[in-house]
């Protein structure tokens, strides 16, 4: 088994996701599943391979820096959970 | 109203709108009316803008009786709710887009609104277009219309099913890796996943923004075309659209296909395919060639390997992707979260459902310090062999004909349980996406069941007209897309 439940746990932690312990062992099963099952890659040597980052031959797509009208303010907070004074609002940090 | 405009395309439609012959008042009500009727046991719409629908219809028929119709004018459809309506409730099928009202529209819906199509509503979908069934969407199953208990495919499965049952003319759907093309082929109808650049990405909710791109589902393969000149073409705000001119596409369906070369990757046709699946593409191809085309066997090596090359780079496109999903500038937010931390953990634990987060687990897995080199690099460069394996073949042939799916539409529930086994059913859609080329899936046959079965054809980069001219020359010379479900 490649990943332990702690490791599940972590990679939970990092995704800013939080597991109930039956999720836990849930997902450490079919994660497990899939990792066995993408270990398939293994089989192929892939040395000089170079990875492939995006299909299209597009480096650095400029356009000219021309000042278009964006979203208002208003329209920017309408879908915002919480806004105060123009901003969004969340719960103390510290 | 005496026509019976279920059994019209768009294409046949147009002359009757510009006719007279039907109002595009008539039109949206005669779709709306049926919708009201079926769509609560097929479920395909998330939401239903009948009154906007209505004032649209108003003024397309103010265009036509000018004499301005453009060649949507009048013409009801469905978007797949993953893209961007300004104004109207955009919720990817999921709890924390629930109340999302989009303040802008997506290219393609500008386009559509230009060329005068009417929006009939947002229809369903796996949440984030994660799935290959619309089972998960968090507001319920679609049902497939040839047979209430199995599933419609997916993720587009709101799309296929609504064109497939007449709950509008034609959908737009996306495909990042068979989300167009598999529920195309579940349901019966045309799907077309253009090259990757074809059609601006601006304003799709982005899944894996490598992979991702808009396409029609339509009842024929002249709508396909018709739908595809208006949503194709560069886009200033998206970056990954290719600045390439757009072909005429209706071109294409005036050619035959004497003496074009189409492939048959052996790959495509070994254990796990389903016989019937088989007979129906087998004779498809063989129909294909009493056409004038001639059938070369090809290899696709690598094939066997897309799978997991796919659920390593969506899934860690996906993980990025989807960390804006925090509860802050849009979305839903747990209301009794204190702190910041916990409100970020509580919003994306309940408010994503569990494909989702599975899925933003794996790529987050296979990001992570430690594993880059063994998972996401890997995959990435496995997708080189992928790509090169499809640059070879087209050197020996134009087009390259599999079947959609391994199998017809599954039951619903069937699969559910186990992600693996449903990851594998899209098996033969998946490559297209790694290599960014064009595919379609049109219609070639039907289970002992009374399921529908698709053919996939795949082409070179940009050479969508002749995936087109393939396609249509079978269309055109069978009847598979005229059947209709049976639905009351």
């Amino acid at each position: 088994m490649t990943l332990t439940p702690e490791i599940v746990q972590q990679i939970a932690a990092l995704a800013r996701l939080e597991l109930t312990p039956a999720e836990q062992d849930l997902f450490t099963k079919q994660l497990n599943d899939i990792l066995l099952y993408v270990a398939k890659l293994n089989e192929l040597d892939t040395t000089d391979i170079p990875p492939m980052t995006h299909v299209l031959d597009l480096t650095n797509v400029f356009r000219a820096d021309t000042v278009t009208s964006g979203l208002s303010p208003e329209e920017a907070l309408a879908n915002a959970p919480q806004q105060q004074r123009q901003a969004f609002a969340v719960p103390k940090i510290i | 109203m005496a026509l019976s405009w279920q059994h019209l395309s768009i294409h046949e439609l147009q002359p009757l709108l510009r006719g007279g012959e039907i109002s595009a008042v008539e039109l949206t009500t005669a779709v709306l009316d049926r919708l009201s009727s079926l769509d609560e046991k097929l479920h395909c719409y998330l939401t239903v803008d009948g009154a906007g629908a209505l004032a649209q219809a108003q003024e397309a028929d103010a265009r036509l009786a000018a004499g301005e119709a453009t060649p949507l004018t009048g013409i009801p459809l469905a978007i797949k709710d993953v893209i961007a309506t300004k104004g109207l409730r955009t919720t990817c099928a999921s709890r924390c887009l629930e109340n999302f009202i989009p303040p802008y529209d997506a290219t393609v819906m500008r386009k559509l609104r230009e060329a005068g199509a009417v929006i009939l509503g947002k229809v369903n979908m796996d949440e984030f277009a994660m799935g290959s069934s619309t089972e998960n969407s968090a507001f319920g199953v679609t049902r497939n219309p040839w047979n209430l208990d199995y599933i419609p495919g997916g993720s587009s499965g709101g799309s296929a099913a609504a064109v497939a049952a007449d709950l509008c003319l034609a959908a737009l759907g996306s495909d990042t890796g068979g989300s167009i093309r598999q529920p195309a082929s579940h349901c019966g109808v045309v799907g077309l996943k253009p090259t990757y650049g074809r059609v601006s990405r601006f304003g799709l909710v982005a899944y894996a923004s490598s992979l991702d791109q808009i396409g029609p589902l339509t009842k024929d393969v002249t709508d396909c075309a018709l739908l595809l000149q208006i949503i194709a073409g560069h886009d200033p705000q998206d970056s990954t659209s290719a600045p390439l001119p757009v072909p005429d596409y209706s071109q294409a369906l005036q050619q035959d296909i004497k003496g074009m070369r189409l492939g048959v990757p052996r790959e495509y046709f070994q254990a796990g395919l389903d016989p019937e699946v088989e007979q129906a593409v087998r004779a498809a191809l063989r129909h294909c060639e009493s056409l004038g085309a001639e059938l070369v066997e090809v290899s696709l090596p690598h094939t066997e390997y897309a799978v997991a090359v796919y659920y390593l780079i969506a899934t860690a496109e996906a993980s990025s992707n989807l960390a804006r999903y925090d509860g802050v500038k849009y979305g839903w937010r747990h209301p009794e979260a204190k702190e910041l931390l916990e409100m970020y953990l509580a919003t994306r634990s309940q408010g994503l459902g569990t494909e989702v987060r599975r899925r933003i687990m794996l790529g987050t897995y296979a990001l992570s310090a430690g594993y880059y080199d063994a998972y996401y690099r890997k995959a990435s460069q496995v997708r080189t062999l992928i790509r090169r394996d499809f640059d070879q073949v087209f050197e020996t042939c134009q087009v390259v004909a599999t079947p959609t799916a391994p199998t017809a539409a599954f039951r619903l529930g069937e699969k559910i349980a186990d992600p693996l086994t449903m990851y594998l059913s899209d098996i033969f859609t998946i490559s297209a996406n790694l290599a960014g080329i064009p595919g379609i899936s049109l219609p070639c046959g039907f289970t002992s069941q009374g399921l529908p079965i698709g053919l996939q054809l795949l082409a070179r980069p940009f050479d969508e007209p002749t995936l087109l001219r393939v396609a249509h020359a079978f269309e055109r010379t069978t009847a598979f897309h005229r059947r209709k479900p049976p639905l009351a």
